[in-house]
């Protein structure tokens, strides 16, 4: 997968990944947990730059899509007992169905630029509310999941040590860098690269341009609520205003954006740049 | 009397529907001439409302009375915004403008955290409590008085556009901006102007909104969205589309808050815009592009 970047690029793009893959060893807990959260930003960031940097669709309503994930695992854990690896499914799916409704609502009704920015705002609203008056997901109040002790501690519950979550997040991360990779040199990553470019041109030549805008959405918001499901269980409790809010959304987009819109290494790069100095803000408090 | 009830509420709506229409105005002027989607727009009707709220406490100054200082001000505060920042943008894709303007209205609501707290305040008149009877309609004064200066604020602008040169000039630039160009109208400082304009308005609206709701920082997001979904509901570029959209998310949201719950009020605002969205993208009264 790295045979378009050049030498220094490889080299820096292994030494990266030896760090990470080594953090845990040397660093201690505070430091795994906010590397932890800059390969959260930098997945995400990635799910939602399927959407934005490759075809061309802004979307300000990703929160919906990390909600939808992270409430389907944690209610199916809470109520049911089913642990979060046959839990994303059901996430999976609910954030692929939103993303399908709001796909083909839009592209059907050629709803564009802004206005296609506005109604994903306004579903993710939408939600957000109705999420907070749902009591058997603790509505407003919020949901809480039990945290791991002796007898549910287990990876296959994805209770466990930091650690543990490091590792999922790092195995996720770089899993969606290598899917992306995939996708953009893909025939659907090419069709998408022309409708971002030029929607009528790509269509003139024969694009099926519905199709390819579609599959972006729906891949972006499988990958996007794999994100919600690993939030849930590493923080364990959800709220609506938080999850669902348009701030959530903003943040998602700031790594990509600061890294580069449409660029495989964009996402991780903003997340290194932006992630730490927001929570260095936090010490100070 | 059932009936009368709802009436009452639909008639409460409609007056504070009219200073969400005044506000929405204000986006939909910007929108319609510089092209740019203010993402900041709450957050500059927030730092009307603390100025009206500020001037109120510090000063006993009605917010009604204070409302051509507080357009002063945001006026500046649009003119200089647009002069320094946001022009350098105009030409840029869509995503871009909506990050710094993002980013500025990150930074107003976390000023205004710093300076004034998270804490509710309000601004006290002696009229808070009172009512006017009209039939069978007991209407707040506060609301009565809000929901006038909207109107007036209003049809102000409405003739500016009409009826004097700058007007003229600024709907010539959101026509054809190459032909103004041409012509030769100062196109950047029209469209500063026109920010400036937009602002004022919706610091007018923070005024007036003061004698109706208690502000915290936190509102901001949530009135540029409103502000958002009456522009579009009623029609971009459409005056009289704004003031529509803000009347009926006012009474939609007082029925839905009397009917329902108070806390589902704007899920039905939600609910409306993607409606429109979908059916008649262009808003109610908007012409299609």
């Amino acid at each position: 997968m790295f045979d378009q970047l050049t030498a220094r690029g490889c080299a820096a793009f292994g030494m990266l990944l030896l760090i990470l893959l080594a953090l845990p060893m040397f660093a201690d807990s505070y430091l795994v947990s906010v590397v932890t959260l800059v390969l959260w930003f930098a997945y995400v960031g990635q799910a939602w730059n399927v959407m934005m940097g490759f075809a061309g669709q802004l979307s300000l309503g990703h929160s919906l899509y990390v909600g939808l994930g992270a409430y389907a695992s944690a209610a199916l854990f809470v109520h049911f007992g089913i642990g979060p690896w046959a839990g994303l499914w059901l996430g999976m799916l609910l954030a692929t169905l939103a993303g399908a409704v709001i796909g083909v609502l839009g592209f059907r009704f050629a709803i564009r630029g802004v206005h296609f920015a506005l109604l994903t705002i306004a579903f993710a609203e939408f939600t957000r509310i109705a999420f907070d008056h749902i009591g058997w997901l603790g509505g407003s109040g919020g949901f809480f999941l039990p945290v791991g002790d002796a007898a549910g501690s287990s990876p296959f519950d994805l209770r466990g040590s930091p650690v543990l979550f490091y590792y999922v997040i790092l195995a996720l991360a770089l899993g969606a860098l290598a899917l992306c990779r995939r996708l953009l040199h893909s025939r659907i990553g090419y069709f998408w690269l022309a409708i971002r470019e030029d929607q009528e041109a790509a269509q003139a030549v024969g694009i099926d341009v519905f199709r390819a805008k579609l599959a972006a959405v729906l891949i972006s918001a499988a990958m996007t609520s794999l994100g919600g499901v690993f939030y849930a269980f590493f923080y364990n409790n959800l709220f609506p205003e938080q999850i669902f809010s348009v701030s959530r959304s903003i943040e998602l987009i700031l790594a990509p954006v600061i890294g580069g819109i449409g660029t495989l290494f964009g996402p991780i790069f903003g997340a290194f740049i932006l992630t730490p100095p927001g929570r260095a803000g936090h010490l100070g408090y | 009397m059932p009936l009368d009830l709802y009436l009452n509420v639909a008639a409460g709506g409609l007056l504070t529907g009219l200073v969400y229409g005044l506000a929405a105005l204000g986006l939909s002027v910007i929108f319609g001439v510089v092209r740019i989607v203010n993402f900041a727009h709450g957050e500059l009707m927030v730092i009307g409302m603390y100025a009206a709220v500020l001037a109120a406490g510090s000063l006993s100054i009605d917010p009604l009375l204070a409302t051509p200082v507080v357009a002063g001000l945001l006026f500046a505060v649009g003119y200089g915004l647009q002069r320094g920042l946001v022009n350098r943008f105009i030409d840029r894709p869509d995503h871009m403008q909506f990050i710094l303007l993002v980013g500025i209205a990150m930074m107003i609501v976390n000023g205004l955290l710093i300076v004034f707290g998270p804490d509710s305040r309000n601004a006290q008149v002696s009229y808070a409590f009172d009512a006017i009877e009209i039939g069978p309609l007991l209407l707040d004064t506060v609301r009565v008085y809000a929901g006038g200066g909207a109107l007036t604020v209003a049809a102000l602008l409405f003739f500016f556009f009409r009826c004097t040169l700058t007007g003229k000039a600024i709907r010539a630039c959101a026509d054809n901006q190459l032909g103004a160009r041409v012509v030769g109208l100062n196109v950047e400082r029209l469209y500063a102007f026109t920010f400036g304009l937009g602002a004022a308005t919706a610091g007018i609206a923070g005024c007036l909104m003061t004698l109706l709701v208690d502000v915290r920082p936190q509102l901001a997001p949530e009135y540029t969205l409103l502000s958002f979904i009456v522009v579009i509901v009623g029609g971009l570029g459409s005056m009289g589309g704004a003031l529509l959209g803000g009347v009926l998310i006012g009474i939609s949201e007082a029925m839905a808050g009397f009917i329902l719950l108070p806390s589902m009020k704007s899920m039905f605002s939600y609910g409306l815009l993607i409606l429109v969205l979908l059916l008649r993208p262009q808003g109610l009264l908007g012409k299609r592009p």
